[in-house]
């Protein structure tokens, strides 16, 4: 256990209860970034490299980023002036404590946990890839549909509904759905009937 | 105290950081940022394990890890524009006011 590696835990716990407990979202966003690197070098100094190049460009990379577009997206960059806690932060924060009491002396207290293995395990991506493409092959090809189906639902959420014009805004989503699909087809239907219509024009002249 | 009991203790206090932002905060954002700071903290068990356990060779942790990333990337998208969605519905953000599923 190396001094840079107790440097690098505190910098991240310490990140993680400012991302926690900070007013103004936006500085959370950025203590949540400092966190998920301070994650990313213990994952280095653990010998995953491949683990902690992904946790920075997943991570720091695309979810930061996220959350902070979803911050700015919700307009709510500035500090708020009432309470930031909910009804109920204290039950909240009593389970908190109980299950880090917990935690903590279960690890410390076991005697479960196998001996440190002294040689330092190699990882190569030439290994990884071969495990995903043999072992782990199925899971791999899984959490790429996975994927898929969460970019696609995330567009199909987050698009803005065309706001109908003969209900009022308290109707419901299901009632909007059908006008935000309308507008689609006419251009659609105009798109595949227009190459149909300049194919019967060219042969009309031929 | 060895390294992997150290490693362990830093997850569960991340665990339990992540835990406490998502109950006691708020904002859907910060109940999001605490569901990816818990999985952060699983990760960090997973690896940790894999790094000192007895058969580092077979890559288990590891790959699990990285499936595990793969999947909060996916509940990121899929959680935030939820919340985008919702605030666009409702012009909040706040878990306190957001009470039904009915629109």
């Amino acid at each position: 256990m190396s001094l840079s590696l107790i440097i690098t835990a505190i910098v991240t716990m310490l990140a993680a209860v400012a991302a926690m407990s900070l007013r103004n979202l936006v500085h959370c966003a950025l203590m949540l970034a400092i966190a998920f690197s301070g994650v990313a070098v213990l994952f280095l100094k653990l010998d995953a490299e491949f683990a902690g190049f992904t946790e920075i460009l997943v991570y720091v990379g695309a979810v930061a980023i996220l959350v902070v577009m979803a911050i700015l997206l919700t307009r709510s960059g500035d500090t708020p002036n009432q309470t930031v806690l909910t009804s109920g932060w204290f039950v909240g924060a009593l389970v908190t404590v109980a299950v880090f009491a917990l935690l903590a002396w279960a690890i410390l207290q076991t005697t479960a946990l196998p001996p440190v293995a002294a040689a330092v395990p190699s990882a190569s991506v030439k290994q990884i890839g071969i495990e995903l493409m043999s072992h782990y092959v199925l899971p791999l090809e899984v959490i790429g549909l996975v994927l898929t189906v969460a970019m696609i639902g995330a567009v199909v959420i987050a698009s803005k509904e065309e706001a109908p014009a003969d209900s009022g805004p308290a109707k419901s989503a299901l009632a909007a759905k059908p006008h935000a699909v309308t507008p689609i087809t006419p251009t659609a239907a105009a798109e595949i009937s227009q190459p149909a219509g300049a194919a019967l024009k060219k042969e009309g002249v031929a | 105290m060895t390294s992997l009991q150290f490693c362990l203790l830093v997850s569960a206090f991340l665990f339990a950081t992540g835990f406490a932002g998502a109950v006691a905060r708020r904002h859907a954002i910060i109940a999001l940022i605490g569901v990816e700071l818990m999985l952060n903290a699983a990760n960090l068990n997973l690896i940790a394990f894999w790094r000192f356990g007895p058969h580092p060779e077979a890559l288990t942790g590891f790959i699990f890890t990285l499936f595990s990333i793969g999947l909060a990337a996916a509940e990121a998208a899929v959680g935030l524009a939820l919340v985008i969605a919702i605030y666009r519905h409702k012009r909040t953000s706040n878990l306190d006011e957001i009470k039904e599923l009915k629109g």
